[in-house]
């Protein structure tokens, strides 16, 4: 049992967890994640470590609310448990002084990046990061992710905050005013996509974090296969971080939908 | 007494068209008055062969003398006296490979061999309903890490908390029981069964935490300081695919995937489970072992009308167990013999619809003695299929062995560890089952199991002895 220390909306449909667990608190390192089940009827959902507290022994988690689990598990409260918790889980991100980095999220995604940015500033870089979200009240964290960054610009496609436009009107500003020498893109599929061409077309290597369906997390079923420069590779132990250019992402965005069917049954299910 | 019989005495079962529908146990067990009946069949020999080709060397004369004797205690004494998971053996072990096929009796003339793993069973089933006494013992004999929860680490954990250690058992998945739990299906292996072979060893005062994954969560430095010893017993779990075009369709599974989709997160009751897995018409399963039977038989109960097994050799060279294989007929799954599948067809959204393969013949011996399959020029054939599943086997994880590369590996990545004794390259870390031998089976886990929980016990007596001595 897992218990959930802290629970709040930070948007309607987004929520943040900070859960009990130590042993993860003390090893989780950025770009790695966790697989939870909310009881003894649940799947096992992966979601991104946001970040930790070694000394109250918590992590903190953000989910955005699409289907039946994520909806059960943003009515838990502070105080109720979680059945299981397991991680950290996948390779963690390499960080390094490697000068100036660019680093893009995208809705959600920008709760998986944002330990990267804090460790990438914390290592000595020269960080850019690029918010993207439709609205305003979606660019989650915005003022922790400026406390981590040089330069931080938002786009939302209302202009609701920042500029109007998409991640990567910026991200073509930035290539062309910095020598950015690495760059990170996390959000929809989609998205990590175009941010890879774009980056592509300065030649800035781009790494992406994929978020494919998973079950076990630890490397024993391949649910999670990708195709990575023509090979398979588990994103649970491979990854989940890749570059961006070797994903086959026609092929990754396809397994994604394959239980589109039983996720929108069981979600109706559950509203009833 | 009444003349033997020359064949065993009939398990009941549940009829083939009813369970191709159902999770539930095929084989129903004996009643006390059949396993009397069956008992009385042994030849009770002196120096008895079946002793020796089981892998924990159960006194089986023994045991089988008591139930015919009614005394189902003693019977239950003395099997715990050499194995801890009974009831599971008794079900999956392939007997006709090991105990069984020694059996005076069956060497005779026109008779069948004792009915060894069925009495097995009906002891473990009886005893798994008596009260049994909680120890919790006061444990100062050291403290031991076994990592995966497995049969080798189950059998390890129970024997050193027998002669008095305090062992924890780290296992990954949030149940214990490796592939016992997420491998061999309910209509063999009931979960309950398990959990309360498992509850019994816990009820010995074995601590297990789930939710570890070694080399992650805890690493093994953490392990070494605070153990006197450690066993890794994490398996084989890394599924292979054959990596043939089309392979990451959806629809095409590992066995692993879709048995763990199944069994451990009960895809099967979806939705009042939340673990979806497709019901479809038309299944392809690929392999011949033990694990495709389990894959095939399972789709069939989730409703598939056709599934058909691929296999590039033929029957005779089948490595699953024979029964399982008449199961499987009876259920109505079908064969393609000597076929192999060279490509995934797919539709435009990147789902299976057939399974392209190609015939096969037989050519010269291999290494491991079967003659070697080669593929027929031009006799291609397409089967239609909404779900493959690959059932060509496992490799080492390499979750714990990435972060442990202290530890030697043979050249086949699993680790190189002396089968005699479980010793690794590391004093005081011991390795068995199939993260040693490669996928393999329980009961051999269960012997590796055995072998390691002695060797433990020694390890840390040698050790206690040799500081008081330099002290």
């Amino acid at each position: 049992m897992f218990k959930v220390i802290k629970r709040s909306e930070l948007a309607p449909t987004e929520v943040e967890m900070i859960i009990e667990a130590p042993r993860i608190a003390t090893k989780a390192l950025a770009g790695q994640f966790v697989i939870l089940r909310i009881d003894e009827f649940g799947e096992r959902i992966p979601l991104t470590i946001v970040d930790t507290n070694s000394e109250k022994g918590s992590i903190r988690l953000i989910f955005q609310v699409i289907g039946k689990s994520t909806a059960q598990l943003a009515r838990i409260r502070a105080g109720e448990n979680i059945k299981d918790l397991v991680g950290p889980l996948g390779k963690a991100t390499e960080i390094d002084n490697y000068g100036n980095v660019l680093l893009v999220g995208g809705g959600v995604g920008i709760a998986a990046l944002f330990p990267i940015i804090k460790a990438m500033k914390k290592a000595g870089n020269h960080v850019t990061t690029i918010l993207g979200a439709k609205t305003a009240e979606l660019v989650l964290l915005a003022k922790e992710c400026q406390t981590y960054s040089d330069e931080l610009i938002i786009m939302t496609d209302d202009g609701s905050l920042g500029t109007a436009g998409i991640v990567t009107d910026a991200m073509e500003k930035i290539f062309q005013q910095q020598n950015i020498v690495k760059a990170w893109a996390i959000g929809p599929s989609k998205m990590m996509k175009y941010c890879t061409l774009t980056a592509q077309k300065y030649q800035v290597p781009i790494y992406v974090s994929l978020n494919p369906i998973m079950i076990d997390g630890t490397g024993m079923c391949g649910g999670c296969r990708v195709t990575i420069a023509d090979t398979i590779k588990f994103a649970c132990v491979d990854g989940p971080e890749f570059l961006g250019n070797e994903v086959n992402w026609d092929e990754f965005s396809k397994r994604m939908k394959q239980y589109q069917k039983e996720e929108v049954s069981a979600f109706k299910r559950y509203q009833k | 007494m009444a003349k033997r019989s020359y064949t065993k005495t009939l398990m009941r079962e549940q009829a083939a068209e009813i369970r191709s529908h159902n999770f539930e146990e095929v084989a129903l067990g004996y009643s006390l008055e059949e396993g009397q009946q069956e008992a009385a069949r042994c030849l009770q020999c002196k120096q008895a062969p079946c002793i020796t080709k089981c892998p924990v060397m159960i006194d089986i004369p023994s045991f089988i003398k008591a139930i015919e004797e009614n005394e189902m205690g003693q019977a239950q004494k003395i099997l715990s006296r050499y194995t801890n998971l009974p009831a599971i053996c008794g079900r999956v072990c392939p007997q006709e490979k090991q105990c069984e096929l020694a059996c005076r009796l069956g060497r005779s003339k026109k008779f069948e061999p004792v009915a060894i793993g069925k009495l097995e069973r009906l002891v473990a089933d009886w005893a798994l309903e008596q009260p049994f006494e909680v120890n919790r013992s006061s444990a100062d004999k050291g403290r031991v890490a076994i990592v995966g929860s497995g049969p080798s680490g189950l059998t390890t954990a129970g024997d050193l908390a027998k002669l008095g250690y305090d062992v924890t058992i780290y296992e990954a998945l949030h149940e214990p029981g490796g592939v016992l739990t997420y491998g061999i299906p309910e209509f063999r292996l009931p979960k309950k069964i398990v959990k309360k072979e498992i509850d019994r060893i816990v009820g010995q005062g074995v601590k297990i935490e789930t939710n570890v994954v070694v080399g992650k969560t805890i690493t093994m430095e953490e392990i070494m300081d605070n153990y006197d010893a450690c066993y890794l017993s994490v398996g084989a779990g890394a599924p292979k695919f054959q990596g043939i075009e089309g392979t990451s369709l959806s629809g095409v599974y590992s066995s692993s995937e879709y048995l763990t989709r199944v069994n451990l997160m009960h895809g099967y009751q979806f939705p009042t489970y939340d673990t979806p897995i497709k019901k479809v018409k038309n299944v392809v399963v690929i392999g011949g072992g033990n694990v495709a039977m389990d894959a095939a038989r399972s789709a069939r109960r989730l409703g598939a009308e056709n599934v058909s097994i691929i296999y590039r050799r033929s029957l005779e060279e089948l490595p699953a167990r024979v029964e399982e294989y008449h199961h499987s007929v009876e259920e109505g799954i079908d064969y393609h013999w000597l076929s192999n599948p060279i490509e995934y067809l797919g539709d435009d959204q990147g789902n299976l619809k057939a399974v392209k393969c190609i015939r096969m013949e037989l050519g010269d011996p291999d290494d491991s003695g079967r003659r070697r399959p080669v593929s027929v020029p031009n006799s291609e054939f397409i089967i239609e299929a909404n779900t493959a599943i690959e059932a060509i086997g496992q490799g080492a994880n390499k979750v714990l062995l990435d972060t442990f590369p202290k530890v030697a590996l043979n050249q086949w990545g699993y680790i190189d560890a002396d089968e005699e004794t479980c010793a690794t390259s590391i004093p005081g870390i011991f390795a068995g089952g199939d993260i040693v031998t490669g996928a393999a089976t329980v009961i051999l886990a269960m012997g590796a199991g055995k072998i390691a929980a002695n060797q433990i016990d020694h390890y840390i007596q040698m050790k206690k002895q040799e500081s008081e001595v330099t002290r």
